[in-house]
């Protein structure tokens, strides 16, 4: 036994990476036509949220450089890309993912710098994946008759990709891959809070040479994305973002011939049954609604907890949740980062106020959160009926509710109970429970024992009001091939 | 009312036996298993291509669509549910049906697409050509109900994923998915547009080409005495352009097929599709005769990707 | 644990259908979520205030061992006097914990470590096998004992666990925490044997419900030894039986430890899984040897801010 003194905290340095290792430069520009250019439209600050100030300006685009980035990609379409063989355009992707891979920590800082998200995530899972999802499809662009979509598939056309401001460079990755394997040509607009790292793609793609115009990269607003949407010459549409926004987008292209996926938003159910492996489960919950702060269309953020094992899982979860780390995003020992923007902090907000007025419980565990920029404490709401807005709405925040139930039907009815189907997540020691929930779950992703996992190989995607058509695996082709 | 056909003052009658007085069928819609009236108590004439009132048929109201929307809903968990190789069995077995009633098709095809004009022209072949659709008809439903146990082989799989998990992909039906069938096939194109819709386990709600319904019912029927469990397929018969925007608009059905629909007429149908992202598949006009494909099995399916650690 | 109702634990022992009833009704380890769980805890970093206190904290909780059949009296006199004092030359290097060594050798250590406020720990029960009869092993602990051990390593019959006799192992160890007297009983579970996280925390369980004071990963002989995942799932048992019954109980991980990086890793576990009452060698010790250098080198580097070899600490 010694007789030394017990250290009062045992206490985890600040980490943080060093915010020089983004390059970051005072201002960036758009990419068209394989070109470097300030927007027409007005010069924007990105902020970072973790601290409100400003990390570079932005000259966005204005509908004339939407109608030249259109030009400058048909032009590629019809010129080299889309008479170029499968192979050569396979090396280019190949390249962009190698590059990707060669220029990660800057891509992981940056990202965590105009997102807020921990480093700890862009580090292991945006950057990485996003290349994984360049080398996936690379394979793909010389073996595409084995697809499964005929002999000879043809690709679309010029493809404009709208992505949302949650995964900034795995977004444009799970956009950009798939329909330059295809053959198409692409106009690409980040979210207006978040367009840094798409911007340092371009980069990439520029010096991978790629002909000029087949990507094209607009930074800009909401007004930017409903030109792309109109747009006469462009042949499809890629969405990722809000159901809201979907509908407006489908809306706009009925009674045109122009293609449309869309991956929306989700209320996902994790459904914890009493024989769970509970430990793993809590990891699964916390994995589930905490990663990303909640900002994430397939976020767990409804637990449907068996009523058996309730009290016991969410005593485990709340001391789980004791440990988590909120703070500065560029710290590798954060948990938590900051919220993106100060709008979606307001939303977050906002619902949450709606869970305390409808008479739900409200816990989070102690934490300090800095004085600057968009923070949210993780939140968790016991006594949460299927009727208050935060078990049917999506709060896109690190916010979960919780509610209890009796049997698998009843479990599958709650969870069922939602005009979204994006994900679920089902938590059992019993091989056909699983396999049964799996079954009727009506969602497009389920993860068994596990929850959040993304691989380019398999596909991903929505029911009902989630959205429409898959990203990843073969099935991510179909979206870029004309049938 | 739904059609400007020229009237005659009395059905046309078979002249096979002149002393018996043939026993004439109401045309009712197809419902949850039932053939009801319309709850709006209207009827419509429909007349032969060449001019004869055949038969006044339910004119379906949106209270109806609602109704067979409740019905293909409540029919979704069990026929979506059941085993591919059931449904196969199931979907047969129409086939097996409607071969059995070949020459009523045959009959009501031929009336129904066959114009004076044909038949005056010395289109002889006119029964020949009617034959012709009704046993494609038949080949097709056969093809389709092959594919319901395939399916799921050819555009499912395991994904090879980077980590230790089985991760596999499987199609699932959409759900309810509203066909507006085709407008001048009366059989043949219906046949080809809803066979597909519930191979892969989807349920149905169908308004049958507005001016040639009757082939639709007298499916129907066969559809009635063929396993197939209630609500599954749903038929209802009226002015497509009535009924389509409530089917469009029915925020619990979660697909269209606007085959029956001309294109000037289907955007403002996408449009309400919107409201709850509906999957809208909106084809050229096709040759049905020829081989349909995959296509149209894809086009109402959603892919399911399942995760589940590999441990001990 | 709350839904476990705080059985009657003495119930729960009856017979081998209701011990089995109650492991086999505890939850599951799923491995995969386990071994994610145990790899996200390792990137964590902490302060170099934190990283001195931790290296000193682990010194404290070695269990300095050897384990040979070539080891002699004259090899245990050494490593007690590195067990007392780690490093000749700096005073402020806590002294371990225990040494541990086997039981013909406890008397030697004794009288080596006579004055120090170093135990004594010594294995027994016919380790690392255990393939012996009852009463050989309970008189091998009473030997130790009666030498002068203050703890006592035991291992359970791996055999005997696999094939369900899961009274047999309970039984076993209540008979050897009575032969310990005043000694602490320290429950090797063998894991690496065990092959599943199941497994591990169903003997950890069992170990705990039968009154061991620590469980114990493993021998040192058996490979794997101690690992992220195993210790995971010990210290989660620990925490649970806690919950459940209000009484802290030790965990130690032996065999394959080496780095001070891997042992800050397992402090950093210890804090966010148990919590920071174990963080105290009366509740979390490491049985090793080579480490303590390694902790001794990283001292030096925090004290100097360069980095020393090998030659400037002491060999045992």
């Amino acid at each position: 036994m010694s007789a030394r003194a017990k250290s009062p905290v045992f206490e985890y340095a600040p980490a943080p990476e060093s915010r020089e290792i983004a390059r970051l430069k005072p201002s960036y520009q758009i990419f068209i036509d394989g070109r470097f250019r300030d927007g027409s439209g007005d010069a924007v600050k990105t902020i970072n949220p973790a601290d409100e100030q400003p990390l570079a300006e932005v000259a966005e685009a204005g509908p004339a450089d939407v109608a030249d980035a259109v030009a400058a990609a048909r032009r590629a379409y019809e010129g080299p890309w889309s008479a170029m063989p499968g192979k050569e355009r396979g090396k280019y992707l190949f390249r962009i993912a190698r590059a990707i891979q060669e220029r990660g920590r800057e891509l992981a800082v940056l990202e965590s710098l105009d997102n807020g998200k921990p480093i700890r995530e862009s580090r292991d899972v945006d950057v990485p994946v996003a290349a994984a999802h360049f080398f996936y499809y690379a394979g793909w662009a010389d073996k595409l008759g084995y697809g499964g979509f005929g002999p000879d598939p043809r690709p679309v056309g010029v493809a404009g990709q709208i992505i949302p401001w949650n995964f900034p460079l795995l977004m444009a990755a799970w956009k950009i891959a798939p329909a330059l394997a295809c053959g198409n040509t692409v106009v690409l607009k980040p979210a207006e809070t978040t367009p840094l790292t798409a911007l340092v793609l371009a980069e990439i793609i520029a010096e991978a040479e790629l002909p000029a115009g087949v990507v094209n990269v607009l930074a800009g607003g909401p007004a930017i994305g409903a030109a792309i949407v109109e747009h006469d010459d462009v042949d499809k549409i890629a969405f990722t973002g809000s159901t809201e926004v979907g509908k407006i987008i489908q809306r706009t292209l009925a009674g045109t011939s122009k293609r449309l996926s869309l991956e929306l938003g989700g209320k996902a159910a994790n459904i914890v049954f009493d024989d769970a492996p509970l430990d793993q489960a809590v990891e699964g919950i916390v994995n589930g609604i905490f990663f990303n702060q909640g900002q994430v269309c397939c976020a767990g953020s409804r637990l449907l907890v068996q009523e058996s094992v309730a009290d016991e899982l969410i005593d485990s979860l709340q001391r789980r949740l004791a440990t988590l780390r909120v703070g500065d995003p560029l710290d590798k020992n954060t948990d938590v980062g900051a919220i993106n923007s100060a709008a979606q902090l307001a939303r977050i907000r906002e619902l949450t106020e709606s869970g305390v007025a409808e008479g739900a419980t409200r816990w989070s565990p102690p934490c300090e959160l800095p004085e600057r920029g968009f923070w949210f404490a993780p939140t968790v709401f016991t006594g949460v009926s299927p009727a208050h807005r935060i078990a049917r709405e999506e709060i896109f925040g690190p916010v979960l509710s919780v509610l209890t139930f009796r049997t698998p039907a009843e479990a599958l009815e709650k969870a069922n109970n939602t005009p979204y189907g994006l994900s679920a997540g089902v938590w059992t020691e019993k091989g056909s429970r699983i396999l049964s929930m799996a079954a009727q779950l009506r969602a497009g992703v389920v993860w068994a024992n596990t929850f959040n996992r993304f691989d380019p190989s398999a596909p991903f995607g929505g029911y009902k009001e989630s959205g429409f058509g898959r990203e990843g695996g073969r099935h991510g082709l179909e979206a870029y091939l004309a049938h | 009312m739904p059609t400007k056909r020229p009237k005659q003052t009395t059905p046309k009658q078979p002249a096979a036996d002149a002393t018996r007085l043939r026993v004439r069928k109401t045309y009712k819609l197809y419902i949850g298993g039932a053939f009801p009236r319309s709850e709006s108590g209207r009827s419509y004439p429909v007349h032969s291509a060449a001019g004869d009132l055949l038969a006044y048929v339910a004119q379906a109201s949106r209270k109806d669509v609602r109704d067979a929307v409740v019905a293909a809903r409540k029919a979704f968990a069990g026929w979506s549910g059941a085993t591919a190789y059931n449904r196969g069995q199931v979907l047969y077995r129409v086939a097996e049906m409607l071969d059995g009633r070949r020459d009523q098709f045959v009959a009501q095809v031929g009336q129904a697409e066959m114009s004076t004009a044909e038949v005056a022209a010395g289109e002889v072949v006119s029964a020949d050509a009617a034959r012709a659709q009704v046993d494609a008809a038949v080949d097709r439903w056969v093809y389709y109900a092959g594919w319901s146990d395939k399916y799921a082989q050819i555009v499912g799989g395991t994904n090879p994923v980077a980590g230790p998990y089985f991760s596999f992909s499987l199609p699932e039906p959409t759900g309810v998915v509203g066909v507006l069938a085709p407008q001048d096939s009366s059989l043949l194109g219906l046949v080809s547009v809803l066979a597909p819709v519930l191979a892969t386990g989807n349920t149905a709600v169908v308004i049958a080409s507005e001016d040639r319904p009757l082939p639709a019912i007298s499916f129907a029927e066969v559809l009635a005495t063929s396993d197939l469990p209630p609500g599954v397929v749903n038929l209802l018969t009226g002015s497509t352009a009535e009924l389509a925007p409530w089917l469009a608009g029915h925020r619990d059905v979660n697909a269209l097929d606007l085959s029956g629909v001309v294109v000037a007429d289907r955007k403002a149908l996408q449009i309400k599709a919107a409201g709850n992202v509906k999957r809208v598949y909106a084809p050229h006009e096709p040759d049905w005769f020829a081989d349909p494909g995959i296509s149209r099995l894809g086009a109402f399916v959603e892919t399911k990707t399942v995760w589940h650690p590999i441990g001990v | 644990m709350s839904t476990l109702a705080r059985p009657d634990l003495r119930d729960v022992s009856r017979d081998d259908t209701s011990l089995r009833r109650f492991l086999h009704g505890l939850p599951g380890v799923d491995q995969v979520g386990a071994e994610g769980r145990a790899a996200g805890l390792a990137t964590r970093s902490i302060k170099t205030t934190s990283k001195a206190w931790a290296i000193d904290t682990a010194i404290a909780m070695i269990d300095l061992t050897t384990l040979e059949g070539a080891d002699t009296p004259g090899k245990v006199r050494s490593l007690c006097a590195k067990a007392a004092r780690p490093d000749s030359s700096d005073a402020s290097v806590p002294s371990v914990a225990a040494v541990c060594v086997y039981p013909d050798l406890v008397a030697t250590a004794v009288l080596a470590l006579r004055g120090t406020s170093v135990g004594v720990a010594s294995v027994a029960t016919a380790f690392p096998s255990g393939r012996a009869s009852l009463d050989t092993k309970l008189h091998d602990v009473r030997d130790a004992v009666a030498a002068g051990a203050t703890e006592i390593d035991m291992v359970i019959d791996r055999g005997a666990f696999l094939a369900g006799h899961y009274v047999q192992v309970f039984d076993e160890i209540v008979a050897t925490k009575a032969a310990c007297g005043a000694a602490h009983l320290k429950v090797i579970l063998e894991t690496g044997e065990l092959a599943t996280l199941d497994n591990a925390r169903r003997a950890s369980w069992l170990a705990l419900l039968a009154g061991g004071d620590f469980i114990k990963t493993s021998t040192g002989k058996v490979s794997p030894a101690a690992t992220p995942p195993v210790a995971l799932v010990m210290l989660e048992a620990v925490r649970d039986y806690h919950a459940m019954t209000g009484e802290r109980r030790g965990v130690k991980l032996a065999g394959g430890i080496r780095a001070s990086k891997e042992a800050v890793r397992y402090l950093v576990m210890v804090n966010e899984v148990a919590g920071q009452a174990w963080l105290d060698p009366a509740l979390f010790r490491f049985g090793a040897s080579s480490l303590l250098n390694d902790l001794l080198l990283q001292r030096h580097k925090l004290a100097s801010g360069s980095y020393d070899g090998p030659d400037y600490v002491t060999v045992d």
